[in-house]
């Protein structure tokens, strides 16, 4: 509760402090409609080529594209930043003002930064999502919904645990610049369905770089072709990597030893 | 006293030529202290080719064998010296620009005694051996899981040779103008957003031009990005005739001169503007 509470100040601050620019919202609009733009140019251009991609229609794959922006907004407004700034703080030593706080460190540095105005990346991840299903010929079940929203938050909670994991990595590494270029380059793999990737590449981004659990079982559940299978080994996996996270987390906590004068 | 006579008149080609040698020299040693954050920027970066790589790969497979006659292992080559290409059109990115006049670098930059341009051509150059050390492994990894198709001609691997240099200054002066931007506003974010989704789409980037629609194949050939792309990479995988390889390098000279005419009319009328921030 008291973690909520912390958490939810953040929020309010992070908020509060992001109203104070607001043209930069319409950068974010801008910019988002560029994005969402190459991403339905690519489809289209791949379309064009042929009617299928591994069994997937184009309106299926709106869905995945979709669902990909969404995620991606959330990595942008909150997980991002608060990481970013973990690492920065690890170099410059000034992790120590936050490591004197009674509060959890793991919830401290989690919470910290807020982008707002990238929400509006999930908003438009929403309707593409949105426009990619009105076009699905099968009727979406409350359940299928249920799930897709379940598996969403399941989603950005795995991407959160890679993120964490990789700046975690600062604790050793100390110039860890290419931290976002290698999240996005491997982001970017999430915009296709799983299965075109041949199989070694398909088990290291499940399990390894976790894009492909994060990004395609939403769409699976929204698409109507999640196996009950796969719902399992999915929420067992969420589960471990939090868990792992986790001890990872205070694994490389003990290594700190404070770079301040 | 004779030699002091020398050394001033050195000429200016060989003072520039030991200029460029000495600043290479010096980001090669650098570079190579930071291996572990190199290799996972490449890593990063090829991704990018590789999800090219396996959604032409299947569709070209699930078509029987073929998009527009290129086959699945012409696509894998076709990406796999695209990422080499992709690490020589590595430059200073405009978003470089904003940081150095934020954080006021620029005002002691101005008081070297040469065209700034030059410092990060040479940079950048330098750190070309060390990046291109770190894409050989993935290279070969690629290669090993794609199985390409690659029978390149003599003269197209010395065309590609010299290509991925003009791409590596075509690529370099486009970006310097774009940086210019930043001097007149701090929201240049947006137009650099612009410009890179243009170069995704007409340069070869995204796809080997033949599969663009035919329209933007025809405005592809009136803007310079295609030279730093598709061209390069054309030399070494696609079928170019002996002419249309020479006539290709002819295109990249017109595109750099073109450059050094605009970087030095947009850096007059930019530092102009300049007003200096910082300490």
């Amino acid at each position: 509760m008291r973690a909520l509470s912390v958490a939810a100040t953040y929020l309010r601050l992070g908020v509060l402090n992001e109203m104070q620019y607001r043209a930069n919202f319409f950068v974010a609009v801008f910019q988002s409609l560029l994005s969402v733009g190459v991403g339905l140019a690519v489809l289209a251009l791949v379309y064009s080529h042929t009617a299928t991609l591994n069994g997937w229609t184009r309106s299926e794959l709106l869905v995945i594209l979709g669902v990909q922006i969404l995620l991606g907004g959330v990595v942008h407004m909150s997980i991002q930043p608060n990481m970013e700034r973990l690492v920065e703080e690890v170099r410059d030593g000034k992790l120590d003002f936050l490591l004197t706080k009674p509060e959890d460190a793991q919830l401290m540095v989690s919470v910290r930064v807020l982008q707002l105005w990238q929400f509006v990346e999930i908003v438009s991840g929403s309707i593409v999502v949105g426009v990619g299903i009105s076009q699905l010929t099968g009727s979406i079940g409350l359940g299928h919904s249920f799930l897709f929203l379940g598996f969403l938050l399941v989603g950005a909670l795995l991407l959160y645990c890679f993120w964490l994991i990789l700046a975690t990595g600062s604790f050793w590494v100390v110039n860890m610049w290419f931290l976002s270029e290698l999240f996005e380059g491997m982001y970017q793999t999430g915009r296709w369905p799983i299965g075109v990737y041949p199989g070694w590449l398909r088990y290291s981004m499940t399990y390894l770089v976790p894009i492909g659990f994060a990004v395609t079982v939403p769409a699976q559940a929204m698409t109507g072709r999640l196996h009950w299978g796969t719902v399992v080994v999915a929420l067992c996996f969420a589960v471990a990597l939090t868990v792992f996270t986790r001890w990872f987390w205070r694994f490389g906590l003990r290594r700190y030893s404070g770079a301040s004068a | 006293m004779s030699t002091e006579v020398v050394r001033r008149r050195e000429p200016w080609l060989r003072s520039m030529a030991d200029f460029y040698l000495t600043a290479m020299r010096t980001q090669i040693q650098t570079q190579f202290q930071y291996r572990i954050p190199m290799y996972m920027y490449t890593l990063g970066m090829a991704a990018e080719p590789t999800i090219y790589l396996v959604v032409w790969g299947t569709i070209a497979r699930s078509h029987g064998g073929s998009v527009n006659g290129i086959t699945a292992s012409q696509f894998a080559a076709y990406y796999i010296v695209w990422t080499l290409v992709r690490v020589m059109n590595i430059v200073f990115t405009p978003y470089g620009w904003e940081e150095r006049i934020r954080e006021g670098q620029l005002s002691g930059q101005l008081l070297r005694p040469m065209h700034p341009i030059h410092y990060d051509l040479a940079d950048f150059a330098g750190q070309k051996i060390p990046w291109i050390a770190m894409y050989l492994p993935i290279g070969a990894g690629l290669w090993i899981a794609f199985h390409p198709s690659f029978h390149p001609r003599p003269l197209g691997i010395v065309v590609f040779l010299v290509a991925i240099w003009g791409a590596y200054v075509i690529r370099s002066f486009n970006q310097f103008i774009l940086g210019m931007i930043t001097m007149f506003t701090t929201r240049a974010g947006a137009i650099f957003q612009v410009w890179f989704l243009a170069e995704l789409l007409l340069s070869g980037r995204l796809v080997p031009l033949t599969l663009m629609p035919h329209w933007s194949q025809s405005l592809a050939a009136w803007l310079p990005f295609k030279w730093t792309f598709y061209f390069p990479i054309e030399c070494l995988v696609g079928h170019m005739s002996n002419t249309s390889l020479i006539a290709g390098l002819g295109f990249q000279l017109l595109w750099i001169a073109i450059g050094v005419l605009a970087v030095a009319g947009t850096w007059r009328l930019s530092v102009r503007h300049y007003s200096a921030v910082g300490n």
